[in-house]
């Protein structure tokens, strides 16, 4: 299972093979409830998903032109895209290096405990993000454990920008050691033999060899995490401190412009972080399908 | 014994000492951080925290909610991998791709698009209003918010399994005179079982954990349109502090008990996986 270990993987699926010759079309019709089961699909799909989700396009079509730029680049939004798009970035780069280095010494290593070990990396998929806001706020907040000795040397994480990426580094942890993972596990030793009989140092297979084979997991690991990053509501906002111009994330603006009734600006909003988290999907999607293509090469 | 392919005890050590601080500092913490602040005041004051009424209903809404929405989005999940996975047609990726949209979205999101159907500048938010149906600010828009976000769990799950699994045993055993459903109970199913609670206990752990999407919709009526973690933040922000981490680690439990049995259905897959290599080939490869 190896592959469904994430939730939010977009999911491994092979490019659509059309049929061909023997065993095609004609063969698998043999099953029934095409009808049935893509119909119902279709359904589902349209009522919870995509007419709710038409609704945030027509939605904004009331706005003029003019109306709908102000409203996405007002400075207060302006702030808001550069701290969530930021602390995002920050938090899935430290991610794709930690997240490298615990699926690394998970696969590789033996040491006592591991199995456990490689069942909490799941836990930030599987806790609450609320509970994990207030738990990290408390941990970091002035009197916490972790901010008890920090605070003296001047070093403020909860309620400032540094919190939210610290509340999206919990959140993305999973992510890059899911997608590496099975990658270094089907890796072949022979190679990195013969870059040793080569001559070639650790450091050097691992930079020449290991990594270029990791390459397309490692970042689309990042771009998962990266994507989750930028939706992230429940975790922040415990720690951030929700400050305008400052440490306000945008969904958070998307909120605070609902709570005003201002339906018309949240929509809008909300549009442009739906065209992004679109954007990114298909960049997910482009990533994955050429790390089938890479792993997919002959032996 | 350095293989060529290993480091030195010393570089394997730091790595590994490294990795574990991280999850040390990001995972254990935080969990222990939960336990700690609900027991702050003794064991005492933790139980009388989870006896409040509104803790209770929240708790309920909760339950009850995951109870609408997992099997609403089983029944799509299975529905959604047979034809996906079973058949070819036309548009198939695009439909793949659609079926993750979810996750990609917001939950602010896609709390935000329903209020924008039934709430009451909505679409259908003046015909509500007449006939006096509550959608948003109520349970239903609850329900259907944690429909939206856990969309994908089962489906996703079930997906690539199926297809792996291929369509030589379903069409035997129609061949050999069995219904489609006698097929899909006696055939398909046993094939997908642990994938399937797989998918079931994740979505059941993201549909009584959401937070943002059902933030939106919910209107935060005590006692009423509160879940577990809507209830934590209004105990947080009322600075009752021991109540909100009481309730929250009823939440971490939850998350617990998921990992634990999410890693039992791994380990579980690992063996039967072994045991099919380990087992002489008895017929001829297809």
């Amino acid at each position: 299972m190896a592959s469904a270990i994430s939730p939010a993987l977009p999911s491994p699926v092979a490019p659509v093979s059309r049929p061909v010759g023997k065993g095609g079309r004609g063969a698998k019709r043999v099953l029934p409830g095409f009808g049935l089961t893509l119909g119902y699909t279709v359904l589902y799909l349209g009522l919870i998903v995509m007419i709710p989700l038409s609704a945030l396009v027509f939605k904004t079509f009331t706005l003029s032109w003019e109306q709908f730029w102000v409203a996405v680049t007002s400075p207060r939004v302006m702030a808001s895209y550069r701290l969530t798009f930021g602390a995002s970035f920050l938090a899935a780069l430290v991610n794709l290096f930690f997240g490298l280095l615990v699926a690394w010494v998970l696969v590789r290593y033996k040491f006592p405990g591991k199995k456990i070990v490689d069942a909490l990396v799941d836990l930030p998929f599987a806790l609450p993000t609320a509970v994990a806001g207030i738990s990290l706020s408390a941990l970091l907040a002035g009197n916490g454990w972790i901010g008890q000795y920090l605070e003296p040397h001047g070093i403020k994480l909860a309620f400032t920008p540094a919190g939210v990426v610290i509340a999206l580094i919990f959140i993305g942890l999973p992510f890059v050691v899911r997608t590496v993972q099975p990658v270094l596990e089907d890796a072949e030793k022979e190679l990195e033999e013969a870059a040793t009989s080569l001559g070639a140092t650790r450091l050097q297979t691992f930079m020449r060899v290991i990594l270029p084979s990791i390459m397309p997991a490692l970042l689309t690991g990042f771009a998962m995490a990266f994507a989750r990053a930028i939706g992230e509501y429940g975790s922040v906002i415990f720690i951030a401190g929700n400050m305008p111009m400052i440490s306000e994330i945008t969904p958070l603006i998307i909120i605070g412009k609902l709570e005003q009734y201002d339906f018309a600006g949240a929509t809008a909003v909300a549009l442009v972080m739906l065209v992004i988290s679109f954007l990114l999907l298909l960049v997910i999607n482009g990533l994955q399908a050429w790390q089938r293509r890479h792993t997919g090469m002959p032996a | 014994m350095q293989a060529g392919t290993t480091e030195s005890p010393l570089v394997r050590w730091t790595l590994i000492s490294l990795a574990l601080l991280f999850m040390f500092f990001f995972l254990v913490l935080p969990l222990a951080a939960v336990a700690a602040e609900a027991l702050r005041k003794g064991f005492g004051a933790y139980l009388e925290a989870l006896k409040e009424p509104d803790a209770w209903s929240a708790i309920r809404l909760t339950l009850l909610t995951a109870a609408i929405a997992v099997p609403l989005n089983l029944v799509f999940g299975i529905a959604a991998a047979w034809a996906i996975a079973k058949f070819e047609f036309r548009g198939k990726a695009v439909l793949t791709t659609l079926v993750d949209l979810p996750f990609a979205v917001s939950p602010v999101v896609a709390g935000l698009i329903y209020v924008l159907v039934f709430g009451a500048q909505g679409w259908f938010g003046p015909w509500l209003m007449a006939h006096d149906i509550k959608i948003i600010f109520a349970v239903p828009g609850i329900v259907l918010a944690t429909v939206f976000v856990t969309f994908p769990f089962i489906a996703r799950e079930l997906i690539p399994l199926m297809q792996a699994q291929g369509t030589d045993e379903e069409q035997a055993a129609i061949v050999l005179g069995a219904t489609g459903w006698q097929t899909f109970w006696r055939v398909t199913l046993p094939n997908i079982k642990w994938g399937l609670l797989y998918g079931v206990i994740l979505c059941n752990a993201r549909a009584m954990g959401e937070f943002g999407a059902v933030s939106v919709v919910s209107g935060h009526i005590r006692g009423q349109t509160n879940t577990m973690p809507l209830h934590v933040e209004v105990l947080y922000n009322e600075y009752q502090s021991v109540a909100a981490f009481a309730v929250a680690s009823l939440l971490a439990i939850l998350a617990l008990v998921t990992l634990v049995i999410k890693s039992v259905i791994e380990w579980r897959h690992e063996r039967e996986m072994k045991a099919i290599a380990d087992m002489p080939q008895e017929r001829p490869a297809a």
